[in-house]
């Protein structure tokens, strides 16, 4: 199927694609890489009166070195990402995730803040931004405001962007020196979705685990921190028996669905197993 | 209706789209490029694969109007004074496809694999072309040849 018909805005700054999103009112969306809503406008799922194209908005793509953090463009594809030296650097998570989401050619297109605004509970980014205390910003009429992670996911699909408002970039801290990370993520055929996933920060210190930040994927309709986890995790030996043993504690608290692809109380073995493998991983044993 | 000029296997297009009109829709309905094809409705198979500006994208799921001022390579403007590209003959020479359908979207995945990584292992090449579906060769046939073919391309280079 085609899309239904729609009005077309093509801005080439962010405040010319404010004023599109202001006069489009309810019905205007944002076409960010277009490979989840094109999908969805033809299978009329979505029928936007008015689309705002970001393709042209050339300030929204790259990443920059912002001190203590990286600033991460929001239309910066997910190959962009994938191939970035700072991400490599100081974020290797973020690479490490990306480089399981869909296949290339969707990552040729797809970006970056249009796989967190999207706010799939599948969706491998979320979780990876939830992690590591990432930062939104967010641009509207009124101007800029930055909300963290924990409080941009809402729910199912929702994040805290209101209608005439669109994501800037994402800050996320650097993690260097004694941090260690790991995605892992649980899916069955290729191209596929996760059915859990985790993405796991660690810090050692002298054998010892300091501290750890572990974000989980779809088990609930946003990403989680497995904060049981963490907190058995902060001061434990970094060994196996005390990595498989804080593992245990990884569904608590979560809400993960029954749906085709797995039962709740398959995913929350998944995420105990999974885990236990990421933070394992991000050790380096 | 949006104006777009686009060149298209080396020959420049001005025209008038709809802003819904899919890349791929504009490719078959209004140049007459049907060597790419529609193999689903969810952005899954891969059949309609074309270069943007030098990379694959699943031309389905590209509106026109974002491929203006862009160059566009599809699976009838790789070969060369009618000498088929290496990807094209390696297909042809190993039976790397059967029915045919997913082949156009095959071969302009697999050749943007090979340009990033010009000596790929099958694990590579099966990873690579996750984002192409085949239902009748079991694929065994089509990672052969885009070896064969990344081979060919690598000799050709040097
Ligand atoms: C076959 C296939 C497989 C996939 N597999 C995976 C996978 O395994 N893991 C995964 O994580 N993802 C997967 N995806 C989704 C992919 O990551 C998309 O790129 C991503 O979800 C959306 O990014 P986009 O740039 O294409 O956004 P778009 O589709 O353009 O937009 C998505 C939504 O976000 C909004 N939006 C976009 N940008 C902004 C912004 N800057 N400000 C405010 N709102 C904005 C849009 O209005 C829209 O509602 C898959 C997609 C396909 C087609
Ligand atoms: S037609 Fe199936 S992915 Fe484009
Ligand atoms: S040869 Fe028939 S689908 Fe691949």
């Amino acid at each position: 199927m085609i899309p239904a018909a729609f009005d077309y805005a093509r801005p080439t700054t962010v405040d010319e694609a404010l004023r599109a999103l202001a006069d489009g009112g309810e019905d205007a969306k944002i076409l960010a890489g277009g490979q989840s809503l094109i999908p969805v406008m033809r299978l009329r799922l979505a029928a936007p009166a008015m689309v705002v194209d970001l393709t042209r908005v050339t300030e929204l793509r790259g990443v920059r070195d912002d001190g203590d953090a990286l600033a991460i463009g929001a239309m910066t594809t997910h190959s962009d990402v994938i191939a970035d030296p700072l991400i490599r650097e100081s974020a290797p998570l973020i690479a490490q995730a990306t480089e399981t989401v869909a296949d290339r050619q969707v990552r040729h297109r797809g970006t970056f803040g249009g796989a967190l605004a999207h706010a799939d509970p599948a969706g491998d980014l979320p979780a990876v931004a939830l992690a590591l205390d990432a930062e939104f910003v967010l641009a509207g009429p009124g101007g800029r405001r930055t909300v963290p992670a924990r409080d941009f996911f809402v729910d199912y699909l929702t994040t805290a962007l209101a209608e005439d408002e669109l994501l800037v970039e994402v800050r996320v801290p650097k993690l260097e020196g004694s941090w260690g990370m790991h995605y892992e993520k649980f899916n069955r055929v290729a191209q596929a979705w996760s059915i859990v996933a985790v993405a796991a920060a660690v810090r050692r210190e002298n054998g010892h685990i300091a501290e750890a930040r572990i974000g989980l994927t779809n088990m609930g309709p946003t990403p989680l921190r497995a904060t049981a986890t963490e907190q058995a995790l902060a001061g434990a030996d970094a060994g196996e028996a005390a990595i498989a043993e804080a593992a245990r504690h990884a569904a608590e608290g979560t809400a993960p669905s029954d749906d085709l692809n797995a039962r709740a109380d398959y995913r929350a073995h998944l995420a105990e197993v999974l885990t236990r493998r990421a933070v394992t991983a991000a050790v380096g044993l | 209706m949006t104006q777009i000029s686009v060149r298209v296997d080396g020959a420049a297009y001005t025209d008038e789209v709809e802003p819904r009109t899919l890349l791929v829709h504009y490719l078959r309905e209004q140049l007459g490029k049907v060597g790419t094809v529609v193999g689903c409705d969810t952005s899954n198979c891969g059949a309609c694969t074309v270069h943007l500006d030098g990379e694959a994208v699943k031309s389905c799921t590209v509106l026109a109007v974002q491929a203006d001022g862009s160059e566009v390579t599809t699976i009838e403007g790789i070969a060369q004074n009618g000498t088929l590209h290496p990807m094209q003959k390696a297909f042809h020479e190993l039976h790397g496809l059967q029915c045919g359908y997913c082949t156009p979207g095959m071969i302009m995945a697999s050749i943007d694999l090979v340009g990033d990584n010009p000596d790929p292992s099958e694990h590579e090449v099966r990873e690579g072309i996750e984002g192409n579906l085949c239902r009748c060769t079991g694929y065994q046939n089509i990672v052969r040849a885009v070896q064969q073919a990344a081979a060919e391309m690598r000799g050709a280079q040097a």
